[in-house]
């Protein structure tokens, strides 16, 4: 990454035009890179200026309030404040399932209550995210090898599985819900009597298996995609060389789709981490399927400052996941998307 | 080897080679199909069921007949019915008009970006799209608290920049990233032999670029479009009654009796919504997956 950030080296692309001398400046390679800076910072700044606003500003100014006290009853003297100064209080409340106690102070937070909930929470999402990613990454593993097959009908499956991705989430979640239901057709087709959305496995089980429907075929395109940049000739030397059908899959299939598949495996868990919408229909987050995101939401309205404080210990939790990836396990998104040119295939 | 000495067992031998090879072709491709059936099940028996319940009168809503009985339209109608307070034809309009707006806006700032990264050379190239692939990555939790308490202050909640601009935090990278692969397939050849005949660099952009890049726009457009119709997370809470776009309005259905959930109508709801979405990838099947997996592997 280091050296991706330092002066991009001279160097036209293969179509590039050949420098233009007949200018009537004269203009020069060194300037042609200056003045395409110069191009680039124009055209850049409308995007840069509207990520600024939607998301930097809401990042600085969240983490301004989670040193914030939030305004309310003080439990000491029974009367109103305005908040003040709150130093790291609010984290260590997090962290340490802390609550404000009569008389001052904190004491642990009683069962039940938001601030109680934070470690399962935390949790629930890493399961939620290493069950469903799991799942995602072996179920559209296969999909993708079927799908890279040459069958009649093939583009029937590549249109099929478009359609769990194009419903939104929120329809997903009722429709799950619906089918999950005690007399809906899930219990009906497998004969069984289970209250799913009640009790803490089941609705655990709930939410993975519609989350794994949902995102499944995108992580079976992404991996597709890998897979089709594989050459076939390579396949075919293997298969004169002798190679059984596994050890093609081990070691030609694997090694060549693994930069496809770890950024695919990136964009999922992180998206898994964040997962808010399926649980939060499905279940409501009862029965311990409350994950980091739902547990921001429902505190948001009993105080702002404690909720940015959540909020920002989750960007920090997604944050080192992705940082993780990228420096450990070799998920290199920028230069999979950057650094490759034209023609590539 | 048998081979010099008895030729007819030899011949034996390769027929039977090759009876088992053709077996074990015809086999491979059996499962093959097999395996296509189960994904096709797999991924349509759930949104069929959604499609098959919706046309379902309500006494049988919980009927399991895999085809369609007791077909009815009055679902359908139940759903627009505001009686129960569901705004499901106000939340229709509200997510069209976020929708449209969000993939507007977001085209018309990204496009300037995605031509300049995928075509300049510049210093923080990299920088600047990891900044924006991160972007796209960002939780959205971590910008509700400081916008929740931001738009109550300025009096925003319930309107409709509330959602649109936030919306904007998750497309915009979306489009910006999206473009800048379809951008860098593109056949450039043609904007240096407009410039060789006396264009700047800007009018080879206008007039040779963008009819060439209107297909890579528009199918970035269907899948921002898409993602800003899907959002669930920041409506949920900065919309009101009004304003509310058409998830929140599917997630909290109401029904005429407080403990029973409207499924039929739910699903009726849930079809429209899904339904012209689903024509639309499907008709545009290829440039949509191109424009998915854009990003990723190329």
């Amino acid at each position: 990454m280091a050296t991706e950030l330092g002066p991009t080296p001279v160097k036209q692309p293969a179509s590039g035009a050949a420098p233009v001398h007949h200018g009537p400046k004269g203009v020069g390679e060194d300037n042609r890179i200056a003045s395409q800076g110069r191009w680039a910072s124009w055209l850049l700044a409308p995007t840069i200026v509207a990520l600024a606003i939607v998301i930097v500003y809401p990042i600085i100014s969240a983490i301004v309030m989670s040193f914030q006290k939030d305004a309310g009853l003080d439990p000491v003297t029974g009367l109103f404040t305005d908040g003040g100064a709150a130093g790291i209080q609010n984290y260590v409340n997090w962290l340490g399932q802390q609550c404000a106690a009569q008389g001052g102070g904190t004491v642990a937070c009683p069962p039940g209550t938001l601030g109680g909930q934070f470690w399962t929470a935390t949790a629930t999402t890493f399961f939620f995210t290493v069950v469903t990613v799991g799942f995602e990454t072996v179920l559209g593993f296969w999909m993708a090898m079927i799908m890279a097959r040459s069958f009649k009908g093939r583009s029937l499956v590549r249109a099929a599985v478009l359609v769990p991705w194009a419903i939104p989430t929120a329809v997903t979640a009722q429709l799950w819900l619906f089918m999950f239901d005690f007399n809906g057709i899930i219990n009906k087709l497998f004969n069984v009597s289970i209250l799913w959305t009640g009790s803490e496995w089941p609705a655990k089980w709930a939410v993975i298996i519609a989350d794994t429907w949902k995102t499944t075929p995108f992580m079976a395109l992404l991996i597709l995609a890998g897979l089709q940049m594989i050459p076939a000739e390579v396949y075919e030397a293997s298969k004169v060389d002798g190679a059984s059908a596994w050890q093609r899959f081990r070691l030609i299939t694997l090694p060549l789709v693994k930069p496809a598949l770890m950024v695919a495996i990136l964009f999922r868990t992180l998206d898994a981490l964040r997962m808010f919408d399926l649980p939060y229909i499905l279940t409501g987050g009862a029965n311990n399927t409350t994950t980091l995101s739902i547990l921001v939401i429902n505190q948001i309205r009993q105080g702002f400052n404690s909720a940015a404080a959540l909020s920002t210990i989750t960007f920090i939790i997604i944050f080192l996941v992705a940082f993780i990836f990228v420096r450990f396990l070799g998920a290199n998104v920028v230069e999979q998307s950057g650094a490759s040119g034209k023609g590539k295939k | 080897m048998t081979a010099a000495t008895a030729p007819a067992s030899l011949r034996a031998q390769q027929d039977k080679g090759r009876k088992a090879a053709q077996n074990k072709e015809k086999w491979a491709s059996a499962r093959t199909y097999i395996s296509a059936a189960v994904i096709l099940i797999w991924c349509l028996a759930p949104a069929y069921w959604m499609v098959v319940t919706a046309f379902r009168e309500v006494g049988f809503t919980y009927d399991t007949t895999p085809w369609p009985t007791h077909v009815t339209l009055d679902n359908f109608l139940t759903a627009f019915d505001t009686s129960f307070g569901n705004k499901f034809g106000q939340a229709l309009l509200n997510s069209i008009i976020i929708g449209v707006t969000v993939t507007v806006v977001s085209l018309v700032i990204g496009v300037f970006a995605a031509y300049a990264l995928a075509r300049l050379n510049f210093r923080f190239k990299y920088l600047v799209l990891g900044f924006i692939l991160g972007a796209s990555m960002f939780p959205g939790v971590a910008l509700i608290t400081p916008l929740f308490q931001l738009f109550t202050n300025i009096g925003w909640m319930g309107t409709y920049q509330a959602l649109i601009i936030p919306n904007i935090s998750f497309v915009l990278p979306l489009t910006v990233y999206t473009l800048t692969s379809f951008f860098r397939e593109m056949p450039w050849e043609l904007e240096e032999s407009a410039r060789v005949d006396g264009c700047t660099q800007g009018q080879a952009f206008r007039k040779v670029i963008m009819p060439l890049a209107a297909p890579a726009i528009f199918t970035t457009a269907i899948l921002a479009f898409i993602s800003s119709w899907n959002e669930f997370l920041i409506a949920s809470q900065l919309s009101n009654e009004r304003t509310q776009p058409v998830t929140v309005a599917i997630a909290s259905f109401a029904g005429a009796q407080p403990n029973q959930i409207p499924y039929t109508a739910i699903m009726a709801a849930g079809t429209i919504v899904t339904i012209p979405l689903v024509i639309l990838v499907l008709v545009f099947q290829r440039k949509i997956v191109a424009g998915l997996t854009a990003g990723a592997v190329k």
